[in-house]
């Protein structure tokens, strides 16, 4: 998915029993990130407490974060809808953690590592897409915050500074 | 009698060139004489049979760097999942894991 797109819309089972709706979301919101995720990955382990900060530091700017997660359970058992259940509620993870089960999200975003970012403005129009920060594992350590900066601009009606960075992590275990 | 180092990686886990680096300065530091196989895993099969749990793993003299780490855990194509002293998750493994193993295999030689 190429930026200024418009993302291909999703609904998805969420952890605590409910169902996700990306159109109802980007009705609410005026940014939505859908970031492709899991619980095996090194990467997205470094990079979750971020991604908790993040969420409750836009909340109240109109910001919704939806983590999905697209892995194979069979060769990951640990990415398996039951444990995303379990590791959402361990954590406390205050964003959506919704299952593709059929991986069909996963493939109509062309999304390829976990994690890896969408930002979307409030018309589902992809404004950002890649990697959270520039380094997973020493937070004190990041120069670009790359999902933030690109938030601060989106929500002050701007164009976010930079639109595209590779995303760092792991490879999304297919079918 | 020189130490042997095993370096296996998944070339499509990120993470292999970090540790790759580390390895070596570790190396470098310690002064260990080791003769270094870096090996890529490329197949379940691959994976199965080297008991390759996950991307990189480093063996030095066949044992783990990361022994608890790697206990339980089945053989696969994945990045490999390491915490840090501090309890940080990380993809490679710590410098003291490298150094430790390393300098228990010299000192082991020289007994």
């Amino acid at each position: 998915m190429n930026i200024g797109e418009k993302a291909p819309t999703f609904t998805l089972p969420n952890v605590d029993g409910t169902t996700v709706s990306l159109d109802a979301l980007l009705n609410e919101s005026k940014a939505v990130a859908v970031v492709f995720s899991c619980n095996h990955c090194p990467y997205v382990r470094g990079w979750e407490d971020r991604m908790v900060s993040i969420q409750a530091d836009y909340a109240d700017k109109g910001f919704k974060m939806v983590a999905v997660g697209p892995n194979n359970d069979r060769t990951h058992p640990e990415d398996s809808f039951e444990e995303m259940k379990k590791r959402h509620k361990a954590e406390g993870f205050n964003f959506y953690y919704v299952r593709d089960e059929s991986q069909d999200v996963a493939h109509a975003y062309a999304a390829v590592r976990t994690p890896e970012v969408f930002l979307l403005d409030s018309d589902g129009v992809l404004q950002y897409h890649g990697a959270i920060d520039d380094n997973y594992q020493e937070p004190d350590a990041v120069k670009h915050h790359y999902l933030r900066d690109a938030l601060d601009a989106l929500l002050a009606g701007k164009t976010p500074p930079v639109a595209k960075t590779p995303p760092v992590g792991c490879t999304i275990k297919w079918k | 009698m020189s130490i042997k180092v095993d370096f296996l990686y998944w070339p499509e886990c990120p993470s292999h060139p970090e540790a790759w680096t580390l390895l070596q300065r570790l190396l470098d530091e310690t002064g260990v004489a080791a003769e270094v196989t870096r090996r890529v895993i490329e197949t379940e099969a691959e994976a199965e049979t080297t008991r390759f749990v996950g991307s990189p793993t480093i063996r030095v003299n066949g044992r783990d760097v990361d022994p608890r780490g790697a206990e339980g855990m089945a053989s696969r194509l994945t990045c490999r999942l390491y915490f840090r002293e501090d309890g940080r998750p990380s993809a490679v493994p710590t410098e003291t894991m490298i150094r430790n193993a390393l300098t228990q295999a010299q000192a082991q030689i020289k007994e």
